[in-house]
């Protein structure tokens, strides 16, 4: 099995980081209480950062993914998270075949 | 159980009945993060990573998400800093939930720095919610550490393995699986109007850096614009 020198500094610096976020709190645990806007922007991180991932694959490849992307975000609200992913492949490949 | 019952069964060793409440909890999580690894990992495998790398990224990394935005713009070589900046602003969540477990796990300073290296969103919610009625103790959290960190890497290698010989992932749709995943969890985050913001703007500015200027400058540009974003639309005085 193979392993590339850059993606395995590549990961051991992904888990460098990870483990850094993981025991940072417990190291500001009495000091860290966040409020009002600064809460918000901090809870708006996960959501922020998985949208900008993807926002090129879904609005700039092509109708068929853009509208696939449509639906899938319409299951999202209704389905378990894998029945979501079902819903959006199964959509993908069928507006592919169509469009 | 109460703590009363649990004071009177006294007899039957506590770390067992630790072990055991923590296996039940994680279970019903552990068979849902299943085929979100084998998924993770037949797609990765598609993106070039080899079932080694798979499995040192899914044991050492062991964060979901990151891994998960690591692969979607996944190109060889690897961009080492803009991977650890995704990963940086993914996982920076997992301060503020160390902040909040703290002072209730009932654990010492050097257990609680090899604990945390488990730490995820599922088992920080299952311990939040355990440390309502008493304290988190190790047992109950490497049982769930265990099972969680064994299922994720051991079902992201499966997922290698089998995925080198799925073939063309655009043919079978798993090229999207990673969006509609995202799209998914991104879902579990509301639709409040101050995240409906978020997630606008976000797209939006990723949509437009990365047409104008390219990969990987997106990530950090579109998920900087939707902080500021959530930043801006929520009310001055937000309670809580």
């Amino acid at each position: 099995m193979s392993l590339d020198t850059t993606t395995l500094l590549a990961i051991l610096t992904m888990a460098v980081v990870t483990y850094f976020t993981r025991i940072a709190g417990l190291f500001v645990a009495d000091r860290l209480v966040l409020t009002g806007r600064a809460k918000a922007a901090f809870d708006a991180i996960p959501p922020a950062v998985l949208v900008a991932v993807i926002a090129p694959t879904a609005l700039t490849t092509g109708w068929a993914e853009a509208i696939a992307a449509a639906i899938t975000a319409v299951a999202a609200f209704r389905l378990p998270l894998l029945g979501t992913v079902a819903v959006g492949v199964i959509a993908v490949v069928a507006l592919r075949n169509l469009i | 159980m109460s703590r009363a019952m649990d004071q009177a069964s006294s007899f039957v060793p506590t770390y067992r009945r630790e072990i055991r409440a923590g296996l039940r909890d994680i279970a019903p999580v552990a068979v849902a993060a299943l085929p979100i690894g084998l998924l993770f990992g037949a797609v990765a495998s598609a993106k070039g990573m080899s079932p080694l790398e798979v499995i040192l990224m899914s044991a050492l990394v062991f964060a979901g998400g990151a891994q998960f935005a690591a692969i979607e713009s996944w190109i060889q070589p690897a961009p080492i800093l803009t991977l650890a900046f995704a990963t940086l602003l993914i996982n920076a969540r997992h301060v503020l939930m160390g902040a909040s477990l703290t002072p209730k796990v009932r654990m010492s300073r050097v257990q609680t720095l090899l604990a945390y290296f488990f730490l995820t969103d599922e088992a920080w919610a299952l311990s939040e919610r355990r440390a309502l009625e008493r304290p988190v103790t190790g047992a109950y959290w490497f049982a769930m550490a265990v099972v969680l960190w064994s299922n994720w890497t051991l079902s992201s290698t499966i997922g290698a393995i089998l995925g080198s010989f799925l073939g063309d992932p655009e043919r079978i749709g798993a090229d999207f699986a990673f969006t509609a995943l995202f799209i998914g969890l991104v879902a579990g985050f509301g639709r409040s109007r101050v995240t409906l913001v978020t997630v606008a703007v976000s797209a939006g500015v990723a949509a437009l850096v990365h047409y104008f200027i390219g990969a990987p400058w997106h990530v950090a540009s579109g998920a900087l614009a939707g902080i500021a974003a959530a930043y801006i639309a929520a009310p001055e005085e937000a309670r809580s």
